[in-house]
């Protein structure tokens, strides 16, 4: 196992660094394309809301592999050519920020209503209150739950390997089919995913410990 | 152009159709498997059992933080090392097996916590044994609490039983892999089917559970 691993070191650690990646790209993105549905969910505009909603309803209910697949072929059929690593970020994003807009609409309903009935009364507008006031409260609120998105979200980006997206997952088949050592290659490439996902979920589990 | 008419001929539907059947086939069997499984694990984990408790939850905790995906491939391509070759469908009941056992489980020893520990207490003082409180009395209560965790986590397994299709499982994303194969025009045709027979089945799971919760409450 210490041979497999030092003797593809570099495809390892690659894979790795694709995976770390592809992930903060897509909880970046995903943070703040789920805050802006997460408030659109919660305008006083019913038009507005219902967008919001059906947004998060549909792509929650799609699996992540379907909507990645989906970009991978149809986006360089119409549009543009895009690499598989390009495409997944997209499918992940996409997925993800649903998610976070349910978590974050949590977040908000969970402020209770008198903050925002004093910041408009202060004569601030919808969206000052919002910004200001009723935010910042709901997004400490949803550290936690938002920590175990991105726990998922790593774990979720092992569907780049569907689309040649050199991930982590990738790197460990391509070995794995190299070597024949295929329970070793597996186990290495688990351990790389713990590393991140194990710190993460702990301290987001002494997070929630604390805040309760 | 994509060609909607052709793509969406009978014979395409139906096969798709099929493999919608054993996408629901493998979630159902696999939930039920996973909840038994799961129930044993998470009371193991919540009871302090000395060194037993550690060891599962320890278990619980790397897998739970592995990608499914990585599991099916170790189920599927590194157990017939050990000379245990599982078939494609077995496989990746197996593999959702093992994964949503450990969510399962946790969902559980959550939602004991979330029961008063009057309850057991006020049960062991009534004269039960542990694990006589423990089935009548903390359970039922725990379960009524879990049902939307559970519900949902019932939804993810759904949509991560696309994944199997990288071990060619006739499930319902391979069916579609074959049919827009066929033709490129049949790409966009396609995946508006698969993805409209996924949220079908979902969003139904979701609304459900909004309704028994609100029965409930």
């Amino acid at each position: 196992m210490i041979n497999l691993l030092t003797n593809n070191w570099s495809a390892f650690i690659n894979g790795f660094g694709w995976t770390l990646l592809s992930s903060v790209l897509a909880l970046f993105f995903s943070l703040i394309i789920g805050s802006l549905f997460a408030i659109l969910e919660v305008v006083p505009n019913k038009f507005l809301r219902i967008v919001g909603n059906v947004y998060v309803e549909i792509f929650r209910n799609i699996p992540l592999l379907v909507i990645t697949m989906f970009f991978y072929l149809v986006i360089p059929l119409y549009v543009v050519k895009i690499n598989g690593f390009t495409a997944g970020t997209i499918g992940l994003t996409i997925y993800t920020s649903a998610f976070i807009a349910e978590t974050v609409r949590a977040g908000i309903n969970s402020v209770d209503v008198g903050q925002m009935e004093a910041a408009r009364s202060q004569g601030m507008n919808f969206w000052k209150a919002m910004r200001y006031i009723v935010l910042p409260q709901a997004f400490k609120l949803v550290i936690p739950p938002l920590g175990n998105q991105f726990v998922n979200l790593v774990k979720n980006s092992s569907v780049l390997a569907f689309v040649a997206g050199f991930d982590l997952m990738y790197q460990g088949n391509a070995i794995a089919s190299q070597t024949f050592d295929t329970v070793n290659t597996y186990l290495i490439v688990g351990a790389f995913y713990l590393i991140i996902t194990l710190p993460i979920s702990y301290y987001m589990r002494y997070l929630e410990k604390k805040l309760a | 152009m994509q060609n909607w008419i052709d793509a969406y001929s009978w014979i395409n539907i139906r096969f798709l159709l099929q493999g919608l059947w054993i996408t629901i086939l493998i979630s159902v069997i696999s939930v039920i498997l996973s909840f038994i499984i799961g129930s044993v694990l998470g009371i193991i984990r919540y009871s302090k059992i000395p060194y037993v408790s550690k060891i599962v939850g320890v278990i619980i905790d790397i897998i739970r933080n592995l990608p499914l995906l990585l599991i099916i491939f170790f189920v599927y391509f590194g157990l017939p090392e050990f000379g245990f070759k599982p078939d494609t469908i077995p496989a990746a009941i197996l593999a959702m097996t093992v994964f949503e056992s450990t969510m399962i489980a946790e969902i559980i020893r959550s939602g004991i916590l979330a029961v008063n520990v009057g309850q057991m207490e006020a049960s062991r003082a009534m004269g039960m044994k542990y694990i006589q409180a423990m089935w009548h009395i903390v359970l039922p209560q725990a379960y009524k609490k879990m049902i939307p965790a559970l519900v949902s986590q019932f939804i993810s397994l759904i949509k991560d039983t696309s994944l199997a299709t990288i071990i060619v499982v006739p499930e319902l994303m391979q069916h579609g892999q074959v049919v827009y194969g066929q033709d490129p025009n049949y790409i966009i045709p396609v995946f508006v089917a698969m993805a409209l027979m996924y949220f079908v089945v979902c969003y139904a799971l979701s609304i459900l559970s909004k309704v028994i919760d609100r029965k409930m409450a």
